[in-house]
């Protein structure tokens, strides 16, 4: 009975929490048209969030391309269709990992950077001093942040499947061998515009996912350290869980 | 005092936090072009008194009026332009933390102005020097210690030229030297530029030397005031407790607990 009672007050604090952050989600999109014309502000925040989370994208997708390439190798060697390797990783880059490991970063680097940074600026009473200066904070500081990470999100998930494409050509065709002509002709061939289109909308919405969460739980943090530090650690993981779930079900309906 | 004279008028203020009643039936005037003070204990809801002022917490009941407006029944816009009129100095000082000190204060006429780069910055270093910091232009706020980003924020809070100035423990955790500043230029903001200044605190000796009123908040309601001297020869037991910094009396030294013995001789532990 308690533990029945305790799902039952956890799933409604769940779908609470759904309905305050949709709200807000609304709230920062009506703002958008007002934020647009003060684009210096954006274009900071591509900065904060984008540039700065570049090295690691770049370090990230080399690896997990050099993997893909080195399994994919192993794997596709069995049948004798080694040749495969560039439209295997390619697809696998640009429809799947692209967008889910850069989503997995991008709330670890950027998504945290934001949450701690409005958590701080609530602690500090720098939120509170802007509304005594008749400046809405959300619209001065939380949309330019939101829009800088859903800007920056489906760019970054490009580096990411370029330099992981790159990392799987360098193991499949540098070192195992592989036939460079066929790895590139195969993923050209392979590959369609469909793929891609697949890859951008999930970036963009796990871009929408991570931004909003992060800017949500830094500005409604508890500002004391302890709250700053929980939602930071909020952050991370429900964005985690959202990226793979909303993977779910957007590789369901674009299937 | 009638309330046609006031530009804080407070009736029948009921407000209560986390189930907790905080002010319960609270009338209070401030008057205008004066430097007052509110003091009281700690967690007697000061600070939480100038937010419900400055419409950053909402009243349960009662009316907060503020140069005339209900600020209970402000939202929005409206809300923004009565605080325009206005300029609160944090505790912290709430500088941004990303900006330098000129542009901290600039930040309120960049907002809100189309002013030409020449104007703003005409006015940023005559705000600067006011308070003695035209030469930390362009410091960040990290560089700075507690007095002197006390007195950016001041600068950050007059640029805009506010008839209400609002300091939120303007005094705490000062040395002897900022502490003398800060004093100062609370009475010369207001005398110069013609505010009315609203400060919490509860440093009463120093206060006394710049308040024109002192009020004190006790129990949710003003249980005292006056100017400091009518305050200091004030006979109630809360005033003479607070105002001689005595460690008992109405605040009592004890919180609230079960018999001493009692509990001493019980097995379990609390």
């Amino acid at each position: 009975m308690t533990l029945l009672s305790e799902l039952r007050m956890g799933l409604a604090q769940t779908l609470a929490k759904l309905g305050a952050m949709s709200w807000f989600l609304v709230r920062l999109i009506a703002l958008v048209p007002r934020a647009l014309p003060r684009f210096g502000l954006i274009v900071q925040q591509i900065f904060n969030s984008g540039t700065q989370s570049i090295v690691i994208i770049m370090l990230s997708g080399l690896f997990v391309g050099m993997v893909l390439g080195l399994q994919g190798f192993q794997l596709l060697q069995r049948f004798g269709s080694a040749e495969a390797l560039g439209v295997a990783a390619a697809i696998g880059l640009v429809k799947e990992l692209g967008p889910v490991v850069t989503g997995l970063l991008f709330a670890g680097r950027a998504g945290t950077a934001l949450a701690s940074e409005l958590g701080l600026m609530g602690a500090t009473d720098q939120l509170s001093a802007m509304e005594m200066m008749a400046v809405d904070p959300v619209q001065r500081v939380v949309v330019p942040r939101f829009i800088g990470g859903v800007l920056s999100m489906p760019l970054l998930a490009a580096i990411f499947s370029v330099i992981g494409i790159y990392g799987a050509q360098l193991v499949g065709v540098q070192i195992m061998g592989v036939d460079s002509g066929s790895f590139w002709s195969q993923m050209r061939a392979g590959v369609q515009g469909r793929d891609i289109t697949e890859g951008i909308v999930k970036s963009c919405i796990f871009g929408v996912a991570c931004s909003l969460i992060a800017v949500y739980e830094g500005y409604y943090a508890v500002p004391t350290a302890e709250g700053i530090g929980r939602a930071t650690t909020r952050t991370v993981v429900t964005s985690a869980v959202i990226v793979l779930f909303l993977d779910y079900l957007l590789t369901s309906a674009f299937l | 005092m009638t309330a046609s004279t006031s530009i804080v008028e407070i009736r029948n203020l009921h407000y209560a936090a986390s189930g907790r009643p905080i002010f319960a039936g609270l009338d209070l005037d401030i008057a205008p072009g004066r430097v007052t003070t509110i003091l009281g204990p700690s967690g007697t809801g000061k600070t939480t008194l100038l937010r419900l002022i400055t419409g950053q917490v909402r009243a349960d009941s009662g009316t907060i009026r503020v140069d005339g407006e209900d600020v209970r029944t402000l939202r929005g816009d409206s809300l923004y332009a009565l605080r325009r009129r206005m300029g609160m100095l944090f505790q912290s000082g709430a500088l941004l933390t990303d900006l330098s000190v000129f542009e901290n204060v600039a930040f309120p006429l960049r907002e809100h102005t189309d002013l030409p780069e020449r104007l703003i910055r005409m006015l940023v270093l005559m705000k600067l020097q006011a308070v003695g910091l035209r030469g930390a232009a362009s410091l960040m706020p990290q560089e700075l210690s507690g007095g002197m980003a006390r007195r950016v924020a001041l600068a950050r809070a007059i640029v805009m030229d506010p008839e209400i100035l609002i300091y939120d423990e303007p005094l705490a955790g000062l040395d002897p030297i900022s502490l003398g500043m800060i004093l100062r230029l609370i009475r010369r903001m207001n005398d110069a530029l013609g505010l009315t200044s609203i400060v919490v605190s509860h440093d009463v000796k120093e206060m006394s030397t710049v308040a024109d009123d002192m009020l004190l908040l006790s129990g949710g309601k003003v249980v005292a005031q006056g100017t400091p001297a009518e305050l200091k020869s004030n006979s109630s037991d809360i005033v003479r407790q607070f105002v001689g910094g005595l460690a008992d009396g109405p605040v009592p030294f004890h919180y609230p607990a079960p018999d001493y013995f009692h509990e001493l001789l019980e097995r379990e532990a609390p």
